[in-house]
């Protein structure tokens, strides 16, 4: 779908519109602050939705995956039902507390209009927002942090990782925490007669200088909560490795920090042509600890769960059809995940016309494209206004039309 | 070229120098070549490089089989190989015979474990020795480019035994040579077969099994990645087609013992239907499909661009002058594909010397080989080397995708790169992470590199205590650029 076809359509379904905005969103305006959260959680290499919210009701689904299809549910290693058309990955079992407690949803049929099935380029697409333009230099939620206006003074936005996602590139300063043990480990600035004289070496208005003085701040900042974890972990209680460590961490930094607005972590290791297995397998295995992981983040959160929004989501979905090598091929629509303690959630947003009609004869299409949820949780949940909602997302016109994805 | 000299020595001039003298900027220039050609200087290079004439030592890079390696480093650099070999004729203790019980299968799984180990211990071994002690510094330099423009994944399996064979049998001995065979030799090794699916993707119905069919994973990745270009101007069925044509390219599990000689063309696994790829329709022609394939894409003009921007990528600048880009596309075109002349285009451009003027920031394995080479550290223990490089987000054979490391300021630069530089360069300046190296002589260390070091550094680390000083050394704002 081009950008006139998406007006189109979004003229088309004026009627059904819910208008948002400044105009119509009367508990926010532009600019105004908030302690809302938001949490976007990445996987790359293109995971299979298909597999995530297995459509059980479809013929079609079992016709073309006669070896990998996620069983229907009731039969052995099933799906766990979530509707009428749709389950969930029976690896995924841990999430279903907050699927019942209407904290979980899922956009199905969902991604970029972009035709590319490229990672490489996919990923891009949907960390800077601009599908079919590799030029954009700065990625969406570094624009967004540019818009937010800031909660009390300290670290805004916390990436996990090792390096600075597109996501996250821009002009607003942002914490690359590190993954894993290391996140916590002893650094060379905590010792004050070292640090220093690296604070001599590292005191021009230099790009270097900047990201160090950043480092320094936040080592600062974070020592009181990584300390803590140190401390447990000299006790014998270390934090798993792995994203339930991680998600762990990123809950505890979060939570009661209203500075915090903006956490960002990605996961690999999705891009399953072969042998992906179907209710146990190498996919369930990968799902398993990130369900686990979400569930740990939504409870280390606490109160500020309500206030937090996580958007799950892979830069395309995989082929219908099952590959010759037991696994999936690069695909188009995919499937959207959005946890929160207020979102519109124990449902499956969105449209979907089952496997029958296909992009390019192959794929499951776009039938939801990713920028309009997008506008509807930075509308909806973190209130932005028209003008700070084009800066962020440049290439649609401002609204989440038809969306209502957080409680009102 | 004499103008282009002039027009660095004006340039030079134009740096905020503590001394202008000419033999100054002779050892500017000494290290900025040692810098963009290879992985920094050790002790006694610049003074190598200068008496030689940067110029004259640039050729001998080209030609690494004319530059004799030391006596000791060769037979070295031997020992390392056979010990990789040795590893590697472990895997036939794997070879089984009959159907394993539980207990057997067990011992297996501990013996494979092992003997993964064991190969990959000696992979990073040869990798960073290489890197540290060879004179042949551009062939190292290329040797990671190359395996990064076509990487695998050590973390996939079997490729954690056939990472370091790949190296040395599919990539290393072409890095300067003919991209044609440079590709050839990936696209037929088992490293590669394996990583990007290739090896069990086969006509529909063609095998025994019912679960036979096309893996479409490496076509894909063949056309985007290592030869036209993202927009190389193919389609998803020209991905398919190609993959159909690759049908029957896979390996003898029971011959990695030496990967190399390890390829086969299965002929029932190939789809013998014509296909219609990138406009031509390809009748069945087996193997030579495939190989014609390769030939197409080699000789194709997006690959000539496409390689030729990633070359004045990581030599010049993140984002390359257009006209230089052309022109070592042309000279690529003209050559069919010799890398050797390609690089001779780029070394001699004016782009290339005025780059000086813009130092690049360096990728973490850039920073962590050229620390260990300016301390004298040629043999460091591979563990914590690695260990450091993987927190760094760059460990070696370490990135999980096959669009390789990207080598960019915005993709290192943050600030958690500089607490972890900075961590290392306490880690090694304080001789932690080489025990059995001699402490490093912060004196030569600074002489080495003194033309590049600023006031402001050169006072801090006058200010600060001598057992500081190798810290400070490798933490400077300078020592971080290339």
């Amino acid at each position: 779908m081009n950008r006139r076809d998406f007006l189109a359509l979004l003229a088309a379904s004026a009627a059904l519109t819910v208008p948002v905005g400044r105009s119509a969103w009367a508990a926010g305006t532009n600019g105004q602050a908030t302690d809302r959260k938001l949490v976007v959680i990445l996987l790359r290499g293109a995971v299979d939705g298909l597999s995530v919210l297995p459509p059980w009701s479809d013929p079609d689904y079992y016709q073309e995956r006669r070896r990998i299809a996620i069983a229907r549910p009731g039969e052995e290693g099933g799906a766990i039902r979530l509707d009428a058309r749709f389950g969930l990955h029976p690896a995924l079992a841990s999430l279903v507390p907050l699927w019942q407690a209407g904290q979980l949803a899922f956009i199905p049929a969902s991604g970029s209009p972009d035709p590319t099935r490229s990672h490489f380029d996919a990923q891009d697409y949907l960390e800077t927002a601009t599908p079919g333009t590799k030029s954009t230099g700065t990625g969406w939620l570094n624009r967004l942090l540019a818009t937010l206006p800031p909660q009390g003074s300290g670290d805004r936005a916390l990436s996990l990782g090792a390096t600075q996602p597109r996501i996250l590139t821009g002009t607003q300063p942002v914490t690359i925490l590190g993954s894993g043990k290391a996140a916590s480990r002893q650094s060379a600035l905590d010792r004050p007669r070292i640090a220093s004289a690296f604070d001599a070496l590292y005191r021009g208005n230099d790009r270097l200088s900047q990201q160090y003085r950043i480092a320094r701040n936040s080592r600062e900042q974070l020592r009181m909560t990584l300390e803590s974890e140190m401390d447990e972990a000299s006790r014998g209680a270390p934090l798993p490795d792995g994203f339930a460590g991680d998600a762990q961490r990123l809950g505890r930094l979060l939570r009661g920090n209203p500075a915090l607005q903006i956490a960002f972590a990605d996961l690999g290791g999705w891009d399953t042509h072969i042998n992906q297995g179907s209710g146990e397998g190498q996919l369930a295995n990968r799902l398993e600890p990130l369900g686990k992981g979400l569930v740990t983040l939504a409870r280390e959160l606490g109160q500020d769960w309500d206030k937090t929004v996580v958007l799950v989501m892979s830069e395309f979905g995989r082929t219908i059809r099952e590959n010759g090598t037991g696994g999936t091929d690069h695909g188009h629509g995919n499937v959207m995940w959005l946890l929160g303690g207020n979102i519109a959630g124990g449902r499956i947003h969105g449209e979907w016309r089952g496997l029958s009609e296909r992009y390019q004869s192959r794929d499951v299409p776009v039938l939801n494209d990713y920028r309009a949820i997008l506008a509807a949780v930075l509308t909806q949940h973190l209130r932005l206004g028209d003008r700070h909602l084009a800066s962020v997302l440049p290439d649609i016109p401002v609204t989440a039309a038809g969306w209502q994805l957080l409680r009102s | 070229m004499l103008r282009h000299w002039s027009a660095l020595l004006v340039l030079l001039a134009l740096l905020p120098l503590a001394h202008a003298a000419s033999e100054d900027h002779n050892q500017q220039t000494a290290l900025f070549v040692l810098n963009r050609l290879g992985y920094g200087p050790a002790a006694g290079d610049v003074t190598r490089v200068t008496e030689l004439g940067a110029r004259d030592w640039i050729a001998a890079q080209l030609q690494p089989e004319g530059i004799a390696l030391p006596a000791e480093t060769a037979r070295d650099f031997a020992a390392l190989a056979q010990r990789q070999r040795q590893a590697l004729s472990r895997l036939s203790e794997l070879a089984s015979a009959g159907r394993p019980d539980t207990a057997e299968k067990e011992r297996r799984q501990a013996l494979r474990r092992e003997i993964f180990r064991e190969i990959a211990e000696a992979d990073l071994d040869c990798r960073l020795q290489h890197a540290l002690r060879s004179p042949r510094q551009l062939e190292e330099l290329m040797t990671e480019f190359w395996f990064n423009h076509f990487n695998v994944y050590s973390g996939k399996a079997e490729v954690r035994a056939l990472a370091g064979a790949y190296e040395r049998e599919a990539i290393r001995p072409h890095v300067l040579g003919r991209f044609r065979d440079l590709l050839g030799a990936t696209a037929k090794h088992p490293a590669m077969l394996f990583y990007l699916d290739n090896w069990q993707s086969a006509a529909s119905g063609s095998r025994r099994s019912e679960d036979s069919g096309l893996n479409e994973n490496y076509a894909r990745e063949l056309m985007e990645l290592h030869t036209l270009g993202v927009d190389g101007g193919y389609t998803q069925q020209d991905v398919t087609e190609l993959a159909r044509m690759l049908t029957g390219w896979t390996y003898d599990r029971r011959a990695l013992v030496s990967p190399e000689s390890a390829f086969r063309f299965n002929p029932r696994w190939h789809d013998t239907g014509s296909k219609r790829w990138l406009g031509e329709t390809i009748s069945n022609q087996g193997l030579l499909e495939g190989e014609h394939a390769l030939d197409v894409l080699a000789r194709s003009p997006a690959t000539a661009q496409h390689i030729s921007r990633e070359l004045a990528q990581f030599f010049v600048s993140d984002t390359p002058p257009p006209a230089l880009v052309s022109r070592l596309a042309r000279r690529f075109q003209n050559s069919d594909g010799n890398i050797r002349e390609v690089l001779q285009t780029l070394f001699a451009s004016p782009e290339f010397w005025q780059s000086a003027r813009t130092p690049r920031f360096k990728t973490p394995y850039r920073y962590v080989i050229s620390a260990l080479r300016l301390q004298g550290i040629t043999q460091p223990p591979a563990r914590p080397v690695q260990a450091a490089l993987l927190q760094m987000g760059q460990g070696i054979y370490g990135w999980p995708t096959p669009d390789g490391y990207k080598v960019s300021e915005s993709a290192w630069l943050n600030p958690l790169a500089m607490q972890q530089r900075l961590d290392f360069a306490t880690q090694a300046g304080l001789g932690r992470l080489d025990r059995e190296a001699e402490l490093a002589n912060p004196e030569r260390m600074q002489a080495e590199i003194t033309p590049l070091l600023g006031v402001n550094t050169l006072q801090v680390i006058r200010s600060s205590p001598p057992a500081l000083q190798p810290v400070l050394l490798l933490a400077s704002p300078e020592f971080m650029h290339y």
